[in-house]
């Protein structure tokens, strides 16, 4: 049976098991959006392709399933630009499918042409352009098979408007052809006997847990190596929730603005086992100075990532899943025959370290409303039970350190490449893969003002979430870093509070805004929009501007300078000069 | 900086050259030539890749090429155990008293007189680098109008083949 194909793809998304997709119509993907009318798979109108780029990947972070995202060609095309760098930075499923101009007019500066495949192929694990309608099925087929296999990432499809109209004759792949593609999912037998042969023999280990073992959804194996061996773990800001934040052994967040226990620990660490991480210079600072006592274990199922910034001893290529439940094996076997591991000393002084330098800021009863305490009373009242998602900057951080997760895939946020303006489409989307669980949106009032737009497409399409804006009036990271780097000289960092008005834009696009500036009505607000489940809830936190989120780190300094605050001011000089001889 | 030699088998389809050329540009890698052209295979094209490396960046260079989709196979052509040709073509200055000179080098060199002209000859030269180099040097003292040289290519000596296993069961199968 011959079916246009327009048709085609849509039939090849339902192959796939597509449920969503995010997108705009426009001229040359138009003939996709007729038979969208007939296809069970449900399309949110978005108002911004970045949103439906974006909400793709937020979809794709909350569920593991490939977010589907649409636009035309040309500007619809560059307008899904960031979201695809975002998605391929943070190793997200997602499959992006472009029109084209029609295959006479390729490559002569048509209306609204831009070459798709050409812009994006430094930002998308792969792309493809569609010349001939028959060959729609295995090109899909094969864009979703490369998007969530191996290391996933972003791929576009890029289809002609002229392809779209074609007739063919309707048929499907029951396997992908990529001769050049085998991603190798089962590590290395041998390697993975040492890392054990490793782990027991220490005395520091850490594991240092990354986004790839949310990806390869191996929360279950990871909590089994843990309780095996006593190892206590790092979560970096993509693993936040890759194990319970009250776990004994679960330190909490690393890197620039981790907890000092977490970040020391990596450094004092005679072992890192680094599972589905990629020693990104957020988490290592100074390369040359990070964890110099250390061996290192690096499981990743890209073997570009093992060797790539640091000198490995043990290097696994494999899927984190698999390679974590064989390295339990191995640890079990070793256990068997000599005994398990006592990592007791190390453990007490970690407890040590915990509680002499735990996250710390004052909400003092009448004074400013403090960011931290926004966040951690939002932590608190949802219990871990919501899916969480962040924009970048101050409050993202905050997000990360303060709130306790429970579960994996419920934290939602921009790592790799920072994209503000992604909080607000990206809780849309988690919403949409997750309806029977509350999403809460923490963001910047910097950042929402970059993507809000999408406020109306959760009205429109009833998709209830809830905003917290920390409205701290500036650009507030910029504003930290131009305080304590650029000698408070601040240039052009500065918003205001009252423009816009957050609670009136929030009604204008029929959502219900909340105002709360003082720390005594935090709670009552938090319960408020927690009751309102028919609609988005924006709430304009108007917190301190001048706060400033520690510890942290300073680009480019080695993670031995970290910078604990001014709450520790008294104790600073103590942690410099203190432990660090009195653990090696 | 250890130059390397790259044989690369690849999926003829469009745009893998861009792919390649633009991955090695945004990791900053320097390419020092590049050669492209059909196989015995229809569905392969093979790249012949000089790179200016040392030994811990290659290993970068090499992974990062094979993530990419469409490259099949990647050999590094060792100096010793490999023929590596490049084609060289070059125009002198060359009149009635300089002439004899000039086809007495390119005779040396086993290069063919491929135009004469009043004032110049074009010489058509294959070797390894080493040997054009040595032809260009000699033919600089006479006056060089123009050259232009083919990227390398290469093969490993012996009797295998790296298109021989078949293409299903590319490199990357074995962990």
């Amino acid at each position: 049976m011959k079916i246009t194909g327009a048709q085609a793809v849509m039939r090849s998304l339902e192959q796939e098991g597509v449920e969503v997709m995010f997108g705009i119509p426009g001229g040359a993907i138009l003939p996709l959006y007729d038979p969208i009318l007939d296809s069970p798979i449900r399309h949110i109108l978005c108002r911004h392709e970045q949103g439906a780029a974006h909400a793709a990947d937020g979809y794709a972070q909350a569920t593991g399933q490939v977010g589907v995202c649409v636009a035309t060609s040309g500007p619809g095309a560059t307008n899904l630009v960031t979201g695809l760098a975002n998605a391929y930075m943070d190793s997200i499923p997602m499959v992006a499918i472009t029109g084209q101009v029609p295959t006479h007019a390729v490559g002569g500066d048509a209306f609204q042409e831009c070459d798709a495949t050409g812009i994006t192929m430094p930002i998308t694990k792969h792309n493809f352009l569609i010349m001939d309608a028959q060959e729609i099925p295995r090109t899909i087929n094969e864009a979703f098979h490369i998007a969530k296999t191996g290391r996933p990432g972003p791929v576009l499809v890029d289809i002609p408007k002229d392809v779209l109209q074609a007739e063919m004759v309707w048929w499907y792949p029951e396997e992908p052809e990529l001769p050049g593609y085998h991603p190798v999912t089962r590590g290395n037998q041998k390697q993975i006997r040492e890392a054990a042969r490793l782990l027991l023999a220490a005395k520091q280990p850490i594991l240092y847990v990354g986004g790839g073992v949310i990806r390869a959804g191996a929360s279950d194996e990871l909590r089994r190596l843990v309780e095996l061996t006593g190892a206590p773990v790092v979560t970096t800001l993509m693993a936040r929730g890759a194990i319970p934040d009250d776990h004994p052994l679960a330190l909490g967040m690393p890197g620039m603005h981790g907890n000092y226990t977490a970040v020391t620990s990596m450094q004092k660490a005679d072992l890192l086992v680094a599972l589905g991480a990629r020693f990104d210079d957020r988490v290592t600072g100074k390369l040359a100075a990070f964890a110099p006592g250390a061996r290192i274990v690096h499981a990743d199922i890209d073997p570009a990532e093992i060797g790539k910034n640091r000198t490995v001893d043990v290097p696994i290529v494999g899927d984190a899943k698999s390679v974590i439940h064989d390295l339990c094996e191995a640890v079990e076997e070793a256990i068997a025959e000599r005994g398990p591991p006592d990592y007791g000393t190390w453990i007490k002084t970690l407890d040590e370290w915990r509680a002499r330098y735990p996250l710390r800021y004052t909400q003092e009863a009448d004074g400013p409303l403090k960011p931290e305490y926004v966040i951690e009373r939002i932590a608190q009242l949802t219990g871990g039970e919501a899916v969480y998602v962040a924009g970048v900057g101050q409050h993202q951080m905050w997000a990360s350190q303060h709130i306790k997760f429970q579960h994996p895939n419920s934290w939602v946020n921009s790592g790799g490449l920072g994209t503000m303006g992604y909080a607000v489409p990206a809780a849309m989307g988690a919403k949409v893969g997750r309806p029977d669980q509350a999403v809460w949106c923490i963001d910047g009032d910097g950042c929402f003002q970059m993507t809000c737009q999408e406020l109306a497409t959760m009205t429109t399409e009833t998709i209830p979430v809830k905003i917290a804006i920390i409205n701290n009036a500036s650009l507030g990271m910029v504003r930290q870093w131009q305080e304590l780097f650029y000698d408070s000289r601040f240039s052009a960092v500065e918003f205001g509070f009252d423009c816009p008005d957050y609670v009136k834009l929030a009604e204008a696009y029929g959502c219900v805004g909340l105002r709360c500036d003082s720390a005594e009505e935090v709670d009552a607000t938090i319960e408020k929009a927690m009751e309102i489940n028919d609609r988005t809830v924006v709430i304009d936190f108007r917190v301190d501007p001048a706060e400033k989120c520690y510890p942290m780190v300073p680009a480019g300094a080695s993670n031995d300078d970290i910078i604990l605050g001014p709450e520790y001011e008294a104790a600073h000089a103590d942690v410099l000069h203190d432990t660090p001889e009195a653990i090696v | 900086m250890a130059q390397h030699t790259l044989s690369v088998l690849v999926e003829n389809k469009p745009g893998v050259l861009a792919r390649i050329s633009g991955m090695f540009a945004r990791r900053g890698f320097n390419i020092h030539s590049l050669a492209v052209g059909p196989t015995e295979y229809d569905e392969i094209s093979r790249m012949t890749i000089v790179v200016n490396v040392e030994t811990k960046p290659l290993e970068q260079v090499v992974k990062q090429l094979n993530k990419l989709i469409n490259v099949i196979k990647i050999v590094e052509l060792e100096k010793e155990a490999s023929v590596a040709r490049e084609l060289l073509l070059v125009k002198v200055k060359a009149d009635a008293a300089t002439r004899a000179q000039i086809i007495e080098i390119a005779d040396i060199f086993r290069s063919k007189i491929v135009d004469v002209s009043p004032n110049a000859i074009t010489i058509e030269a294959t070797g390894s680098p080493d040997k054009l180099r040595a032809l260009t040097d000699l033919l600089h003292q006479h006056g060089v109008k123009e050259m232009v040289r083919t990227g390398r290519v290469a093969l490993a000596r012996g009797d295998r083949a790296i298109t021989e296993r078949p293409l299903r069961l590319a490199d990357r199968t074995a962990g």
